[in-house]
Parts: structure tokens; C-alpha cells; sequence
């Protein structure tokens, strides 16, 4: 394991359009895909041609980006020396509303995932996209897929039907914790309710900064539901959710608990606490400023070095250059950020790399 | 610190509060099913008048959806914001080493003890025939 360099715990690789899903799913779907010209499920989360989808230099012909191994090789993996890469297949498997559908296409994915991208290269990964349209059969992806232990965590979306605490969802945290599987919940909507409390709003920025608000209801609701009390093993990954909203959120948070905790006594400590024993953050985007003293002050305000999780989010349009890792972070947390803290994170990456190591 | 007579025994019934001022001091007293506490009447959270508080009981969980309810009247919630107190030992359920409230001894005396003194009886005469309530404050 010594010569691991960098774990990047969110890349996305790109499903060109349906037809790319096609031999993975069954005569039925098959059909049905090509009898209605469902060309694509592309979620307005990332509209392929907006700014944040795809950096301009990452985009290959047809301007699409991520659309391919050799791309996510050069770009991401061979460039950075990444050792170890998670892939977070974003398409719009959530947005779905008949759940047989949904099923179906969850599985194709998941099924695209390994074929194209895990069995051709070691070092990457990926996690699980479950269709939470029917959570039963949520949990058997979860069985099916958790037999290959290059899956690696369990992966939602951010906005969804429900908050994520309700125990409508617990036999899904029962499997992953039982898999050490993570879940990560990622921006993103599945367009159940606005992005927005208020509403829809008009423009895409607007709905890229509502994510923040949806991690922290989802945040609120897994505390407060008491899934930490029911599953003590879990862990829960914050992607591309932004890191620097977390110490006023958790400030508020525990600060209202004190007044309110008798509503929901397995809340037994405070909320912060559990945060830190429980979730962790990929670093991008971090949104912090750019003085390097308000930024050490900002991680302080974690006050805690375990919570971050090296990641680039290729393709999307995080930085510039080669600046994975936010300018800024203090030398000290470097190698937590992009080794230790992946690792810790991760069971069953850090299981491969034993058993790498030791054949 | 002295010793001083709260209130008569008899005036002073299971279920009730009173709010003693010692030298500028609030002081709420608790007579609960018989037994007396005294506090600061002054919640270390923002300063909530303590005397208005409820009484609860304490709640916990050893699972979610699980509700264990004991110690009946024992937990005093600050009017202001809620926060919650154990009679006791005033301290708050949120944070019981750095957050609690400064408590004191109460007792029962004969008056006829009483009026030998260090005592201080401020607003009534003290019968030796009764019984007062003692705060040590």
C-alpha cells in the first residue's frame, strides 16, 4: 500500500446516450428503448453543454466530456498519478418515474459501469446506483452488485422523493453497512420537488448552488431520524456537495438540537459529533475564499482532520489547470486528504490494496 | 453564605415554586412531591427567567421510535429556548460538565432551632412551634 498516491473519490464517467445502455438490458427494454426513441437520459443537473459539465479542454468530439476511458486516462488519471478512482455514473436512472423502467435501466448502467470502465483499467472503482423508485428492489441491486468488490459505495442523489433519514430507507443502509458500502449522496435531483424551498428557479446557477441546501436537509434528516443509532458502522459521503457551508450548518444544527432534543431523544449527542463520526466531503468544489488564513481558519472549523476526501470531479468544471487539490490546504492535511482519509473511508478499497500487496 | 428561611412549611405545598431574592440574588425553590431544590433563577444559556420553567420528565431512547420516559417533574426546561435541566444537580442534559446552573442545599428546620440563629428570616416572624424551609445561599 506504500506506493498509493492518490485516492480521487469522484469522477464521472459519461453514458454517451441510451444506445450505449442498450446491450445491457433485456429483450423488453431493449425494445422499448428503441420503439419509443428514448435517446438519452440526460438530467438538467448537468445540461451536457453547460459550463459545469464539462471543462472546455476536457471535451472530446461531439463536445461531450468523460465520454471515454481513454479521456478520463489522460486527463485525470495518468496526469495526476492517481492510484485508485471512484466512478459516479450520473445519468438520469433517478428521474424516472415507473419504477420497472427505472430497475431496468439502474441495472444497465450498473452493468456499463464494470464492462467499459472497471474491466478495463485497475484502478478504477465505482459505486452502486440504486433505483430508489422501488426500494426493495434498491436493495437487491445493492446484493447484486456488492458481490464484486470493485463497488464500492451505494450512490443517491441529493434531492430525491423523501428526506433520506425515513426509515422507508433503512434496509437500504441495512445492506450497505452490512457490504461496507458508504453511501454517497451526490448533487444532483431526481425533479420530485423544486430545487429550491421557494420554488423553481430561472437559471442554472441558482439551481448548482440550491445543492448545498439539499445536502444540509439531508444532512439534518440523517441525524435526526437516528440512522446512526440503527446502523453505527455507517458512513456517509457528501460529493460535490461544496465543504464550507458545513461549520455554520453544523453550528445551527446542534445549537437548535439543544432546545428540541427531547423530540428526538436516540439524538444522545450532539449533532456535530455524529457529523464527524459519520460524514465525510470530497474537496471539490470546496468554495473557500482565497487567503490561505481563511482557509486554515475555515478547516479549523471542521475541527476535525478526517472529514475531507481527495476528488476532482472530472470532468466537471471545478478548477483550473491542474489544481485538484484547492490551493491553500495546509501541507499537513495533504496526505490525509488524498490517501488516509479515502482509505479509512473506503473498506473495500483499502481490502484490494491488502490483498494487492500481499499477492 | 448564609442560612435563610425561605418560607413556612405549610405555605409551601408539594407542586410549587418560589422566587426568593437574597442580597440582589434570584433564587427559585422547587417543592417536588415534598422534596425541595433551590436554583439560580438564571439559565447559563442566555439568562431565561428559571422560575417560569416547566417541569418534565426525562426522555430517552436506546432506539429510534423508542421513547423512555422517567423521573417525572425532575427536568426543568428554561422557558426561553428550551434547554433542559436536571433538578438535582443543575446540570444541563446538552452539555453537563461545561453548561449548568448553580444549586443549592435546602432543608427543613424546626422553628424552634430557628430562632437560636445564624439564621435569617427576612418578611415573618418565626414560630418555634413550625417548620421553615432553609436555603443555604
Amino acid at each position: 500500500m506504500t506506493d498509493i498516491t492518490a485516492i480521487d473519490c469522484d469522477v464521472h464517467p459519461n453514458v454517451p446516450g441510451m444506445a450505449a445502455l442498450a446491450p445491457y438490458l433485456d429483450e423488453y427494454w431493449r425494445e422499448t428503448v428503441e420503439n419509443r426513441e428514448i435517446l438519452s437520459l440526460d438530467s438538467m443537473s448537468y445540461p451536457p453543454r453547460a459550463p459545469i459539465s464539462g471543462r472546455a479542454d476536457w471535451r472530446g468530439k461531439g463536445g461531450t466530456a468523460g465520454a471515454s476511458l481513454d479521456a478520463l486516462r489522460t486527463h485525470a488519471l495518468d496526469r495526476w498519478g492517481t492510484s485508485i478512482a471512484i466512478c459516479n455514473p450520473l445519468y438520469g436512472v433517478q428521474i424516472v418515474f415507473n419504477a420497472d423502467m427505472a430497475v431496468a435501466f439502474t441495472r444497465a448502467l450498473n452493468d456499463w459501469v464494470v464492462k467499459e470502465w472497471l474491466d478495463r483499467d485497475p484502478r478504477l472503482r465505482a459505486s452502486i446506483v440504486i433505483p430508489l423508485q422501488d426500494i426493495s428492489a434498491a436493495v437487491a441491486e445493492i446484493e447484486r452488485c456488492a458481490s464484486d468488490p470493485r463497488f464500492v459505495q451505494v450512490l443517491v442523489l441529493a434531492m430525491g422523493e423523501a428526506p433520506l433519514g425515513r426509515r422507508q430507507f433503512w434496509p437500504i443502509y441495512e445492506a450497505a453497512q452490512r457490504h461496507g458500502l458508504p453511501i454517497g449522496i451526490h448533487a444532483g435531483s431526481a425533479y420530485r420537488h423544486p430545487v429550491t424551498t421557494l420554488g423553481w428557479p430561472s437559471y442554472l446557477l441558482e439551481e448548482y448552488v440550491a445543492q448545498s441546501t439539499g445536502f444540509q436537509a439531508q444532512t439534518a434528516s440523517m441525524i435526526t431520524e437516528g440512522v446512526f443509532v440503527k446502523f453505527p458502522r455507517l458512513k456517509v459521503v457528501l460529493i460535490e456537495s461544496g465543504v464550507t457551508w458545513v461549520p455554520g450548518f453544523l453550528w445551527r444544527l446542534s445549537k437548535f438540537w439543544r432546545g428540541v432534543r427531547f423530540e428526538v431523544p436516540w439524538v444522545d449527542r450532539s449533532p456535530a459529533e455524529i457529523f464527524r463520526d459519520h460524514f465525510r466531503l470530497t474537496i471539490q468544489p470546496f468554495d473557500g475564499p482565497e487567503d490561505p488564513d481563511a482557509t486554515a481558519r475555515l478547516i479549523d472549523h471542521l475541527k476535525s482532520d478526517d472529514l475531507l476526501l481527495y476528488s476532482s470531479d472530472y470532468p466537471h468544471w471545478q478548477f483550473d489547470g491542474d489544481e485538484v487539490m484547492p490551493p491553500f490546504i495546509p501541507e499537513t492535511l495533504r496526505r490525509k486528504i488524498m490517501i488516509d482519509n479515502p482509505l479509512a473511508t473506503y473498506p473495500r478499497i483499502a481490502a484490494s490494496l491488502s490483498a494487492t500487496s500481499a499477492a | 453564605m448564609g442560612r435563610h428561611v425561605v418560607a413556612p412549611l405549610a405555605d409551601f405545598p408539594p407542586g410549587t415554586r418560589k422566587l426568593i431574592d437574597i442580597n440582589g440574588r434570584k433564587i427559585v425553590v422547587f417543592n417536588i412531591k415534598g422534596e425541595f431544590f433551590a436554583l439560580f433563577n438564571r439559565c447559563p444559556h442566555e439568562g431565561g427567567p428559571l422560575v417560569s420553567g416547566k417541569l418534565t420528565g426525562l426522555v430517552v431512547s436506546s432506539e429510534p421510535g423508542q421513547y423512555e420516559y422517567s423521573r417525572e417533574g425532575e427536568i426543568l426546561r428554561c422557558p426561553w429556548h428550551s434547554w433542559e435541566f436536571d433538578i438535582r444537580t443543575g446540570k444541563s442534559w446538552c452539555d453537563p460538565s461545561r453548561v449548568k446552573i448553580r444549586s443549592y442545599n435546602v432543608s427543613v428546620e424546626p422553628g424552634a432551632k430557628l430562632v437560636e440563629g445564624p439564621y435569617v428570616a427576612e418578611t415573618f416572624p418565626v414560630k418555634v412551634e413550625d417548620d421553615y424551609v432553609i436555603v443555604e445561599a
